[in-house]
């Protein structure tokens, strides 16, 4: 039991982090043009309206949530320590998991029922979409059965995270923990190793560069004035715009 | 002043037959593919009608183009200080990462039609039978049979049908008295409306691309996306108010028209002009500046198509040919414009207009006016004309007759079978003045020539009639000649395409200067050691 626990959770976070830098890297240099999540909107866009929205704004939250416990459990637990504020800590992300819950299941039901959406979606889809069901479930069981959820990990978790980025693995408090919540671990870990061979490699590359970018794009193949300057006939760099 | 150019076009409507050979040379061409199976590049509408996908210039279903918020600064609709007063209105950076979820306005594959073949092999594969085998339509995204719904040009030729032709969005600004009168049957009209990328100055699809993957090509304005570039957020697609971005929901990545850019840098014209059997279609190369590209497409309502128009310079003009020298505009390119069919018919003669300036695009496809629906059957034939009809006609009992005389040609334009209005809905923003002295134009330059072919009609009169529109003459007789005998140099005046420069945009020709044959291809300083 203890070489599974420690294969698991300190092995296997090491394993999933390696496959998801490399084949990540990889599969950006290999096909580049294919890093996108294939939206299948144009087909299907009402049920799917009540899937995407609530899902991706749940995760996302989800998401920034045990990233802040993470980075700064200090924090965390000085804003918990007031029952009334740790309520609404709790409560409010306790909805976004019900808000990815619910569009989760949605989106689940429309890419097995809709014709044309079974028409662009991969096993691979399906696997993700399941996937991503046990862990929030998982989570939410956590957050019902074992509270309060966003403390504890402060105090536990955030230390044996920080344990395996400083290589220094500290599994003893976390291989104490329920069952339920080492799943959680280690399905968070798993969808990191099937990160690279999925569409979630989309999150990598949302557009956060529009924010900064003028409006309007103009190409020019190269620099007209320059490329007829006679000084520039012999030079190494050719006078291009991009 | 930042003077570039651009590749515009000018269909002349009075001609287009709606035979569609431009639509399938594009299809053949270019989006015989799947996942691209329901795109049209070029399609050719049916007007009055609701176009493809259905109703796409109501921009209040897909908000797409800009929209103008409020007044510029100085208030006088050309002056400076227009910061943004022109938003996108169903995309942009708030509105488009804000939905980047989910886009509420992107149109949904039955907004334009579910793509289908037929299962032919059943008609020979049928076991013998007693039953005519036939061969059921299956969905080209499915694979499974389906009743089909709609298809490509579905509305074709239903001009007064109460599904397509009176759900028109243009109908908008019509009384129900004006559309009653327009779907009368016995004089009921219509008329082709040709549409690709209009390839615009301003155009929306690539200020909503929140990846950058669409852009505008510096040298000769085409719009393009970048594949490599898209990931597909359709934002594009919502933006576009004329609907000519497509996503292929196969590849996850958005299409459009390319203008055939392999051809035009070759110096060929694009597929769907070059199949036009109406030879409906001019393109040339026109100089604009682009500093007032903004200014021009924040201008007020009642001064937009104009300024829009006036964005053109004259080719001709020493300073404007000086500074697009200066600018790195090449030589031939400036001799092309002035050559330019599309110079001479949109500002020479003034007798193009964008289609929906409204959308702020600054779109650089311009369309001659149709005349035909608009003039025939202008007033009633009086009892001896109807004696001198054939049998056929007479059958036709009511007394509206396909009016060619020229008498009264000018006072009737108001009481045209098609509502000024719906044609000023589609091409001037509302401005039926604008269109009046377009269509006028063209019955001017008709009666000039019935002056000089049949000869019933007097010099004068027919002088008079190209001065009252402020044509001369000469100009008459260019006009004749560019719509009627015009040949494939004429209608197409593509810049020598500098193949000679081409090879500049994927190698630095000075490398291999020099060595063919001696020397070193790679360079002497890639040689190591």
């Amino acid at each position: 039991m203890n070489s599974l626990n420690y294969f698991f959770l300190v092995m296997f976070p090491y394993i999933s982090i390696a496959v998801f830098l490399i084949g990540t890297i990889y599969r950006y240099n290999q096909s580049g043009y294919k890093v996108t999540s294939l939206s299948a909107q144009f087909l299907e866009g009402k049920q799917g309206f009540w899937g995407t929205v609530p899902f991706h704004w749940g995760i996302l939250m989800l998401f920034v949530g045990h990233m802040i416990a993470f980075l700064f459990p200090k924090a965390v637990l000085a804003w918990n320590a007031d029952p009334t504020r740790l309520i609404i800590h709790e409560g409010l992300g306790f909805m976004f998991a019900v808000a990815v819950l619910v569009g989760l299941g949605m989106l689940i039901l429309r890419r097995l029922t809709n014709a044309r959406l079974k028409v662009v979606t991969s096993r691979m889809d399906l696997f993700v979409e399941f996937v991503l069901l046990a862990q929030v479930i998982l989570g939410c069981w956590i957050a019902l059965g074992y509270r309060w959820g966003s403390s504890w990990f402060a105090s536990d978790l955030s230390p044996y995270l920080w344990s395996l980025i400083k290589l220094n693995p500290q599994a003893d408090a976390v291989i104490a923990m329920p069952l339920v919540i080492r799943a959680h671990i280690v399905c968070a870990f798993s969808i990191f190793l099937i990160f690279p061979f999925t569409r979630l490699v989309h999150l990598l590359v949302a557009p956060l560069h529009y924010i900064l970018r003028p409006y309007q794009v103009v190409i020019w193949y190269w620099d007209r004035k320059r490329i007829r300057r006679a000084s520039t006939a012999w030079s190494d760099a050719r006078p291009q715009n991009n | 002043m930042d003077i570039r150019s651009q590749i515009s076009m000018v269909f002349h409507l009075d001609k287009c037959i709606g035979c569609h050979t431009c639509s399938v040379a594009c299809k053949n061409i270019w989006t015989d593919r799947k996942g691209a199976e329901y795109q049209w590049w070029n399609n050719v509408e049916t007007k009055p009608g609701t176009g493809y996908p259905t109703k796409w210039e109501d921009q209040d279903i897909y908000k797409g183009g800009w929209e103008k918020k409020g007044n510029d600064a100085n208030g006088s609709g050309n002056g400076q200080a227009t910061e943004h007063v022109i938003k996108l209105k169903g995309a942009g950076k708030a509105k488009g990462l804000g939905n980047i979820f989910h886009n509420p306005s992107l149109p949904v594959i039955d907004d334009y039609y579910e793509p289908f073949t037929y299962k032919y092999l059943d008609l020979i594969e049928a076991k013998a039978g007693d039953d005519q085998p036939t061969a059921r339509p299956v969905s080209l995204i499915t694979g499974k049979t389906i009743d089909i719904k709609s298809g490509p040009n579905w509305d074709d030729d239903l001009s007064g049908t109460p599904d397509y032709a009176r759900n028109d969005p243009n109908l908008e600004n019509l009384s129900p008295e004006e559309r009653e009168a327009m779907f009368q049957l016995e004089k009921m009209a219509f008329f082709y409306l040709p549409r690709i990328c209009n390839h615009c100055l301003n155009p929306a699809c690539v200020a909503s691309c929140p990846s950058g993957a669409l852009y505008k090509r510096g040298e000769d304005g085409i719009v393009l996306v970048n594949q490599e570039v898209c990931r597909g957020w359709r934002m594009c697609v919502t933006a576009c108010p004329y609907k000519k971005t497509y996503y292929n929901w196969h590849t996850g990545k958005s299409e459009k028209c390319i203008l055939c850019f392999p051809r035009i840098e070759a110096g060929l014209a694009p597929a769907c002009m070059h199949s036009c059997v109406g030879r409906i279609r001019y393109l040339g190369v026109i100089l604009y500046d682009a500093d007032k590209i903004e200014q021009v497409a924040s201008s007020d309502e009642k001064d937009l198509v104009q300024n829009h128009m006036d964005i053109m310079l004259d080719p001709n003009d020493p300073e404007v040919i000086a500074a697009a020298k200066a600018n790195g505009v090449a030589d031939s390119t400036i001799r092309s414009a002035q050559a330019s069919p599309i110079y001479r018919f949109v500002k020479e003669w003034g007798m193009a207009l964008p289609l929906h300036s409204e959308f702020r695009t600054l779109p650089m496809l311009f369309y001659v006016p149709p005349l035909l629906p608009v003039m025939a059957s202008l007033g009633k034939a009086n009892k001896s004309q109807l004696d001198k009809m054939g049998p056929v006609t007479k059958q036709w009992s009511d007394d509206w007759l396909y009016d060619t005389s020229t008498e009264e040609i000018f006072a009737t334009i108001d009481q045209a079978r098609f509502p000024l209005e719906y044609m000023a809905s589609l091409f001037s923003a509302g401005d039926t003045e604008m269109i009046k002295l377009r269509i006028k134009k063209l019955m001017a330059v008709r009666i000039y020539r019935r002056f000089k072919t049949v000869g019933d009609i007097s010099e004068q009169k027919a002088t008079e009639a190209l001065a009252d529109v402020g044509l001369t003459a000469k100009m008459a007789d260019d006009i004749y000649y560019l719509t009627s005998l015009a040949k494939f140099d004429d209608r197409f005046v593509i810049p020598a395409a500098h193949r000679e420069e081409a090879i500049e945009m994927m190698e630095f020709t000075g490398d291999n200067k020099g060595s063919a044959g001696f020397g070193f291809k790679g360079g002497t300083a890639q040689r190591g050691l």
